[in-house]
């Protein structure tokens, strides 16, 4: 059989959607069903519309997106696991020119770097944060993270997370909006295309508001970890929309206007 | 003309970062140093020459605040006491296995635990062979005047810079409370943008311009083969810092029988004791190591043959005279002697400990 090229198959004339320059041409290194590439995407889909590629400073986390230096093409640095709003404040703090974002996962932003996070947020730090909770810690193999929801089941709460035992899960995306420094707040979510096109458009606000100067800008992913979840991309994602969403319930939480 | 003052040595070492063109300070309250921050909070350096200055959440922050605006090629300083750098040696290792720039100060304390907020030089272990995790050395250099609090801000990040490394400015609670007399450099220009851009576009976070790849900022590099290498990399640097970074001070060793070797305050005092000594016939003489690391392990080695014994003084239960029994390979004696818990040697006690500890009378 005559071998069939990719060009064969996606000519110029009926393409309709192609990659973002500004993803690096290494393979993303997620479990395929996973999240995390479809966030990447939005957030490199916002800073190539706004033309701001020059004058972006990104900071990656610990976690399975510690690698997003690498798909990224953009200047970036790695933070340890918790800091980097820290590492972003100091960033802005030199550059209040350039668009600085952090991108988290819930480990990383609502456990280890909780203090950061909230006092980032409350000195109302001009910079974006992107923040994925897909409830659980996907990098070090799926145990329980501060998103975890009462009763799923995790690797450090094999029967349950149990309330009464572990504490109750933390909604860090409410907590930041009551802090007089963000001006920005949203929780959304990428496992439909509507769904996508109204998160890249709430990540795409967010650096609109670091443009503006209002504040910290924060946008909320509820994602999936199908991996760490122990099912198929697509039981992953019937679960999502059965039992995290209806506890993280998507929509705009805070905005105070651009002008 | 240089402007002459009077000063307390965390005054001091505050307005240094001022007039050597520092970009950004970030740190925490923490005795025996605050006054660093409450110095530059007071003096509004965003007014004389734009340098940010933050109090940060926590020291975890006030180092990662660092992290972050370093990666960029600025000129970036934080300083703390002991159980606040104690707290920053995560981001300290980052730092390092990044090989970013900017300069610490620590202005020790006793420990461990809370301790005490007296002074202390009990963190010599910690700054010098490690503190936190990997395989990777601060650069240390130890004032023991106001005047050098001053004269090793540029020098510190003269070699911040030249090595992308971070270094440390090892003070302690003697220095940087006691107040002399200093002389001020003059005001230093700040870096521009388009400056560290031109001048740092290999490595630094400035954004990506066209024509270049993007710049990363990482400590990780999972593929083992990979981390090894950078790894040897960093120990070539090692080597080279070893062999031309090496600063001491020696005084009245030409024909000392005896010598005391301390760093810092405790070499002041051993200065009062050289004296005592002296007056008292007995040939000794001070070597003083500025940089501790690099430590001057041949420097002191030269000296065996016409030595007949050593003694380190240090405010700590014996740390570097570890390092000066390697110097001497063990051939002549060496000991220690020091006061804990916040208390400081006597110059008289020192001459009491080199009489019973060494010359054995
Ligand atoms: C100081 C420190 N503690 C623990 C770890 C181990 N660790 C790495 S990633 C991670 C959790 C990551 O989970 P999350 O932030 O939710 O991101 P995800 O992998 O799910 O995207 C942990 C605990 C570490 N690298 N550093
Ligand atoms: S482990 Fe989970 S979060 Fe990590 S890449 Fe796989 S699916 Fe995504």
């Amino acid at each position: 059989m005559a071998e069939i090229k990719l060009e064969d198959i996606i000519k110029e004339e009926n393409k309709v959607f192609s990659k973002t320059s500004l993803f690096t041409e290494k393979p993303l290194s997620y479990c395929p069903g996973c999240g995390h590439g479809v966030a990447h995407r939005l957030v490199l889909e916002a800073i190539e519309e706004m033309g701001i590629v020059e004058n972006v400073i990104g900071v990656a986390p610990v976690g399975c997106s510690v690698l997003a230096y690498e798909f990224m093409n953009i200047d970036m640095a790695e933070a340890p696991h918790g800091r980097a709003t820290a590492l972003a404040t100091g960033i802005k703090r030199v550059y209040p020119e350039k668009f600085v974002f952090t991108y988290q996962g819930d480990g990383d932003l609502a456990a280890i770097g909780t203090g950061e996070t909230i006092h980032t947020c409350n000195r109302g730090e001009n910079i974006t944060i992107v923040f994925i909770n897909n409830g659980i810690y996907g990098m070090t193999g799926g145990q329980m993270a501060p998103t975890t929801i009462p009763k799923m089941k995790t690797s450090t709460s094999p029967y349950g997370r149990q309330v009464d035992m572990m504490g109750h899960p933390l909604k860090m995306t409410e907590i930041v909006a009551q802090l007089p420094g963000t001006c920005f707040v949203a929780r959304h979510a990428v496992h439909t295309p509507a769904l996508v096109r109204k998160a890249k458009k709430a990540i795409r606000t967010a650096f609109e508001y670091q443009k503006a100067k209002k504040g910290t800008s924060f946008v909320e992913i509820v994602s999936n970890c199908n991996s760490g979840w122990k099912m198929t991309p697509i039981q992953a994602i019937k679960w999502l929309e059965e039992n995290m969403l209806p506890f993280y319930e998507l929509g705009t939480l805070k905005e105070i206007g651009l002008d | 003309m240089r402007e002459i003052k009077l000063m307390k040595g965390n005054e001091a070492i505050a307005e240094a970062f001022i007039r050597a063109g520092v970009d950004a300070y970030f740190g925490y309250p923490i005795t025996p140093q605050s006054e660093v921050i409450e110095y530059l909070m007071y003096e509004e350096p965003h007014k004389r020459t734009g340098m940010v200055v933050l109090q940060a959440e926590s020291e975890i922050a006030a180092i990662n605040m660092v992290y972050g605006a370093a990666c960029t090629g600025k000129k970036v300083v934080t300083s703390s006491s002991s159980p606040g750098i104690s707290l920053m040696q995560e981001g300290i290792s980052y730092i390092a296995g990044s090989e970013v720039p900017c300069v610490l100060v620590n202005v020790v304390r006793g420990g461990p635990g809370l301790g005490t907020i007296q002074p202390s030089q009990a963190d010599y272990f910690q700054s010098t062979k490690g503190g936190g995790h990997g395989d990777y050395h601060l650069i240390v250099i130890a004032p023991s005047s106001v005047q050098e609090m001053v004269d090793f801000v540029p020098l510190a990040f003269d070699l911040a810079f030249k090595y992308r490394n971070p270094v440390i400015i090892q003070s302690d609670g003697v220095i940087g409370q006691m107040m002399e007399k200093v002389e001020l450099f003059e005001q230093m220009p700040r870096m521009t943008n388009e400056e560290i851009k031109q001048k740092y576009d290999d490595w630094a976070l400035t954004g990506r311009t066209k024509g270049r790849e993007h710049n990363i900022i990482t400590s990780l590099d999972l593929v083992s083969e990979r981390q090894e290498k950078f790894n040897l990399k960093l120990k070539e640097k090692y080597d080279r810092v070893e062999a031309e970074e090496v600063r001491y001070e020696k005084i009245m060793c030409d024909d000392a029988d005896y010598i005391f070797v301390a760093y810092g305050s405790s070499s002041r005092i051993c200065q009062k004791s050289v004296k005592l000594a002296r007056e008292a016939g007995i040939k000794v003489g001070l070597f003083r190591p500025i940089t501790l690391y690099p430590f001057p392990f041949n420097e002191i080695k030269q000296m065996v043959p016409h030595l007949k014994g050593i003694l380190t003084v240090e405010m700590s239960l014996g740390q570097m005279v570890y390092d000066v029994k390697a110097a001497v390979e063990y051939r002549i004696l060496v000991e220690h002697y020091g006061r804990v818990g916040g208390m400081i040697p006597t110059p008289e006690a020192i001459v009491d400990a080199l009489k019973t500890k060494i010359i054995g009378d």
